[in-house]
């Protein structure tokens, strides 16, 4: 077993199963990205980029056990992941879905509360003392304490990914797992939230995984970066996936370059 | 019955302009005087239903008999013992065990639409049913003839019948369960199973002597009437098991309110959850099926009714008022049943479906509070 802070993921190859399963047959898988060897560190947000269809989602979730992976493990902490009971696994890693959620007329703060689920045996659900105090400083950290006592069905997107971050962070992770989490966002609220993330990250000593669209603003911050294309992952930091190529190779198309001075994505010049 | 996605679930979202514009409704300590207050009307609406009948008796005479304390009158005694108590215990059971499993499955399959027999539990007691009553002299009839002789065709004949078509029913649905990765899709598979059952009872129907139809219809039309005090110790205990199952899962279904992947996340064997639910409505709607007859309208409505009431979908409140409210409205319908007075009683299914729908509807129009989500 190894001892390393943070995830590590140890020649990790992910995928999904195709056709159908025949008898005495493992099932046949399609591979989508294979042999990712990477760390996400403890402080520090890793963002997960990559082309549509290049294995974003499903990377993470392999990670988390949601799906089993296709050969080699994702480590925290020195412990394999998908060997954990899905109880110990929920006491250590937490996750927020791009998926939009109704939960009926449950308010945020029962939304909130719910993150303590790992922490309790089937039958007693109270929270104590301790736990209420989670709750409520984290809802005060996020600047989400006013927006808890309205029913979730009734926030905009940016309070409900408050409520929902803030819901995560109260099961009390290692690591913290987002899927496209500023996906129904303005601009202004994408920009806060990455900075939330690496500050809370930076406090609470969180691993943070997130995949995310926004290349070019991942690209501006000082967040590690792994990015998947073509069945292949690099991971470095902004600098150095941009100094190798590796992000104007990704994203590039035949109208348009990534321009490494302004690290946007510009109109190439017409010919002559 | 008609069942949309889940997806459609997402389309009621407010617009952010018009969440800043509702009154805040904080939510504060309404439970705990709201699920006191259903139990005692649900103690009331109990008194009453066993109060009305072919003679009215006082309800302090009820209540009396209720505690266990003399009733006054030996006549009120027996007709309390022998008729009332299991008619209405019978009642109190289906609208408690229906509305809790109808619970159980608008939670697991995250649609408001959902029922107890979402997964073909109530076709496959019809077709038990329709064996029984209506097989000698088709060829189906020829090929359960064993079936017949076991359980004879008398009542309990129809109660064993309706009994084993809904376990078969329930034991195909947990082996294809097995395989189906999707709720969306174990919900569409139920709903074909319960078309493919359905046709052959149609079947049945069609090569049916018109005699025989006669006792098939009126079972399908629902019943508390034919429970007899000596069924109770079966019905009781089986409908109690359904309601202790539900009451395990509470935590697991707050949890998967989030969906599956979350729940997931969280810790909750999304699997073993999913087959105790479906083994808990099974128990449940298949026990109260066969004795009472397919009860509709209650399974689906009186979770709404419940959300309306305590204004949670927290499920540790929201069961025991789901079952509150099952008991209230079930032990209502017993007594409309029973306005015709000396000319007869009125089919369940007539009095829940024509006076409870239009209300449910009315309930849920005039609601604001319930158009923020359904489930």
């Amino acid at each position: 077993m190894r001892g390393e802070a943070g995830l590590r993921l140890e020649r990790l190859s992910v995928g999904y199963p195709v056709g159908h399963r025949r008898l005495g047959r493992p099932r046949p898988h399609r591979t989508v990205v294979a042999d990712v060897e990477a760390g996400v560190p403890p402080g520090l947000v890793t963002a997960v980029i990559g082309p549509n269809g290049a294995g974003k989602s499903t990377l993470l979730r392999t990670v988390l056990a949601l799906q089993p992976a296709l050969g080699g493990r994702a480590r925290l902490d020195g412990d394999d992941l998908a060997a954990m009971s899905p109880r110990d696994r929920a006491r250590r890693t937490a996750v927020l879905l791009t998926e939009r959620v109704d939960v009926g007329l449950l308010t945020g703060r029962e939304v909130v509360e719910l993150g303590r689920h790992p922490h309790h045996g089937l039958l007693d659900g109270r929270l104590d003392a301790a736990e209420r105090g989670l709750v409520e400083s984290t809802l005060d950290r996020l600047d989400a304490r006013e927006i808890a006592g309205e029913r979730l069905a009734e926030l905009s997107d940016g309070q409900r990914q408050r409520i929902l971050l803030a819901r995560a962070l109260v099961q009390d992770p290692r690591l913290l797992v987002l899927d496209e989490p500023s996906a129904f966002l303005d601009v202004g609220a994408r920009v806060d939230l990455l900075a939330l993330l690496a500050e809370v990250a930076a406090e609470r000593g969180l691993a943070v995984l997130m995949s995310t669209h926004e290349v070019e603003l991942a690209l501006r911050t000082d967040a590690r970066v792994l990015l998947l294309d073509g069945g292949r992952a690099t991971s470095g930091t902004p600098a150095e996936l941009i100094a190798s190529g590796a992000i104007a190779r990704a994203f590039g198309t035949a109208g348009t370059r990534f321009d490494r001075a302004t690290r946007t994505f510009v109109r190439r010049a017409a010919p002559g | 019955m008609v069942v949309t996605g889940s997806a459609e679930r997402g389309g009621s979202r407010p617009a952010a302009g018009r969440a800043a514009a509702l009154p805040r409704h904080r939510i504060g300590l309404r439970p705990a005087v709201t699920l006191p207050v259903l139990a005692v009307v649900a103690v009331l609406c109990v008194a009453v239903a066993m109060a009305v009948g072919s003679v009215t008796i006082p309800l302090p005479a009820v209540l009396r008999y209720l505690v266990g304390a003399p009733v006054g009158d030996p006549g009120w005694t027996v007709l309390l013992d022998q008729i009332r108590m299991p008619r209405v215990a019978t009642a109190a059971l289906a609208g408690a065990g229906l509305a809790a499993a109808g619970l159980l499955m608008q939670t697991l399959f995250a649609n408001p639409l959902a029922d107890p027999y979402v997964l073909g539990v109530s076709s496959g007691a019809t077709l038990g049913v329709a064996v029984v009553t209506l097989g000698g002299g088709t060829a189906a009839g020829a090929a359960a003839g064993t079936f017949v002789d076991l359980g004879g065709s008398g009542r309990i004949g129809v109660v064993v019948a309706a009994a084993v078509g809904s376990g078969a029913v329930l034991a195909l649905v947990l082996l294809l369960g097995r395989w189906v990765r999707s709720v969306v899709t174990l919900l569409i598979v139920g709903v074909m199973l319960s078309s493919a059952i359905g046709a052959v009872t149609s079947l049945l129907i069609a090569f049916a002597d018109p005699t025989r139809l006669q006792r098939f219809v009126l079972w399908g039309l629902g019943s508390y009437s034919g429970v007899t005090k000596d069924d109770l110790p079966v019905l009781a205990p089986l409908v109690l098991l359904g309601l202790l199952l539900a009451a395990a899962l509470t935590r697991p279904l707050n949890a998967l309110l989030l969906g599956e992947s979350y729940a997931a996340s969280m810790g909750v064997r999304v699997r073993v959850v999913r087959t105790v639910a479906v083994l808990a409505t099974a128990v449940t709607a298949g026990v109260v099926t066969a004795y009472c007859g397919p009860i509709g309208f209650l399974g689906i409505a009186v979770p709404h009714l419940a959300r309306l009431v305590l204004g949670s979908s927290d499920h540790r409140l929201l069961l025991p008022a789901t079952v509150a409210t099952g008991v209230i409205v079930s032990s209502l319908c017993a007594v409309v049943a029973q306005l015709p007075g000396a000319d007869g009683v009125l089919p369940v299914n007539v009095v829940t479906a024509l006076i409870g729908a239009p209300v449910v509807v009315a309930v849920l129009l005039r609601s604001r509070r319930l158009a923020a989500g359904a489930v």
